[in-house]
């Protein structure tokens, strides 16, 4: 089966990496599925979107990506962030408890977060 | 005699008391160092996923004008951020920062720009403020454990600024005046910082981050025939994109450099710290040798009075 080399990459750490069949990312124009092969884009994602990569094991791992840009080249996927939680590290309770913070991106990181956590926002 | 020997101990201990928390000072700089080092590396792959991306764009963008890719005609204000620590006893390493900013900043008047201080850590902030020296904005609290946020609250803050320069104009005096925006903004970022080489050596350095020269990843791709490069795809637009990026890319920038002061920092405590406790053993070692010294002239003296006395009740004794 064909495969992809994804790189989640946030400015503090690097989260994840590793060979992929399926990525899914939100972009500001909207969602985009990456199958092996894609042509070459840039974009940049959503407040808050969530980027979901089917590993080449078929698990599933979901990230809530918060400020960040996603690159394709013929080498494979980076998915860059200011910061970025993987599904399993998340704190559902304290994202929704943040649901209700008074700043717009807070609220937005938030819903991200419980999304990526398989949370309805 | 007595009272000198006393003196001579409680000096001892003081000494030994000094030595024991520049003793911990240094181990426990020691421990963070690797830490510090550890988030250095950590942040490197964003950082050359940045680049990546970024020359990518710029080698696909139609065209560079981005106002923080483009020099100014005439840059009249330079923004400069210094970045020291916010403790002490970390031997010469913010007064090497300092005359570096110094240098930068008579460099800066020379070539006629007027500079605008930017400072983050305590220690910059005390030197700035004691000498009456005009700051715009100063961050602190955060100097040997940086983290992103603080990293984009300065770079937002100075890319704010540099916008509003676009549109400056001068005056008749040569002074520089706000443009329409009504903000008087700055027309070059210049951060210094001190870039970690090894445990023993850092080296405090200015470094221009806008206008920005991009970095390119690696020379190959700038060589390769413009034919080659992959078209890319862009969602939003490349301008869209590149408006997005550039700030982005000048926080990583602002934040490798706190990074790199931080290990500075720290390895720059911990040589302070060994010196200081090597010194204390030291001096500890030579006073305790003083004070064997006076305590054997002391027991010398009482042993020669009492002999000295006993002879003497000998001799009027035999004189009965």
């Amino acid at each position: 089966m064909a495969e992809i080399a994804v790189e989640l990459v946030a400015v503090e750490r690097r989260l994840w990496s590793g060979k992929a069949s399926f990525v899914v990312a939100e972009t500001t124009e909207g969602q985009i599925g990456l199958l092996p092969g894609h042509e070459p884009m840039l974009g940049q994602l959503v407040e808050g979107g969530i980027v979901r990569v089917t590993t080449v094991d078929g698990d599933v791992m979901s990230a809530a990506v918060h400020g960040g840009f996603l690159s394709v080249t013929g080498d494979g996927v980076s998915v860059l962030a200011e910061s970025a939680d993987l599904a399993d590290e998340i704190d559902v309770a304290a994202a929704r408890a943040a649901l209700t913070d008074e700043d717009a991106t807070e609220r937005a990181r938030a819903a991200g977060r419980l999304r990526a956590a398989g949370q309805s926002a | 005699m007595a009272a000198q020997l006393r003196e001579l101990r409680r000096r001892i201990r003081a000494t030994k008391s000094i030595g024991k928390i520049t003793k911990a000072m240094e181990l426990i700089a020691t421990s963070r160092i690797g830490k510090a080092q550890a988030r250095v590396q950590a942040s490197r792959p964003y950082a050359t996923e940045i680049t990546k991306v970024l020359s990518a764009l710029a080698g696909a963008a139609s065209n560079l004008d981005h106002p923080l890719l483009v020099e100014r005609e005439q840059p009249r204000r330079a923004a400069v951020l210094v970045v020291t620590s916010d403790k002490g006893q970390c031997g010469g390493y913010n007064a090497n920062v300092l005359r570096a900013t110094e240098e930068l900043l008579s460099l800066l008047r020379e070539q006629g720009k007027e500079p605008v201080l930017y400072v983050i850590g305590g220690k910059g902030l005390n030197y700035y403020t004691f000498r009456k020296r005009a700051l715009v904005e100063s961050w602190t609290g955060f100097s040997d454990q940086p983290h992103y946020v603080n990293a984009a609250t300065a770079g937002e803050t100075l890319v704010e600024s540099f916008l509003h320069g676009a549109d400056d104009a001068v005056d008749a005096s040569g002074q520089p005046v706000a443009g329409e925006d009504g903000v008087l903004g700055v027309d070059e970022l210049h951060v210094v910082y001190t870039e970690f080489r090894s445990m023993l050596t850092q080296t405090p350095v200015a470094k221009r981050i806008a206008p920005l020269e991009v970095e390119y990843a690696d020379e190959e791709a700038e060589e390769a025939p413009a034919g080659l490069l992959p078209t890319y795809e862009f969602e939003p637009s490349p301008d869209a994109l590149l408006d997005a990026l550039l700030p982005k890319y000048i926080n990583t920038r602002i934040f490798a450099a706190l990074l790199e002061s931080a290990a500075s920092e720290l390895a720059a405590r911990r040589t302070a710290m060994k010196a200081a406790s090597d010194n204390a053993n030291e001096l500890v070692g030579n006073l305790t040798r003083e004070a064997n010294q006076a305590r054997q002239a002391q027991i010398t003296q009482e042993i020669s009075e009492i002999v000295g006395g006993a002879n003497a009740l000998a001799a009027t004794g035999s004189d009965d």
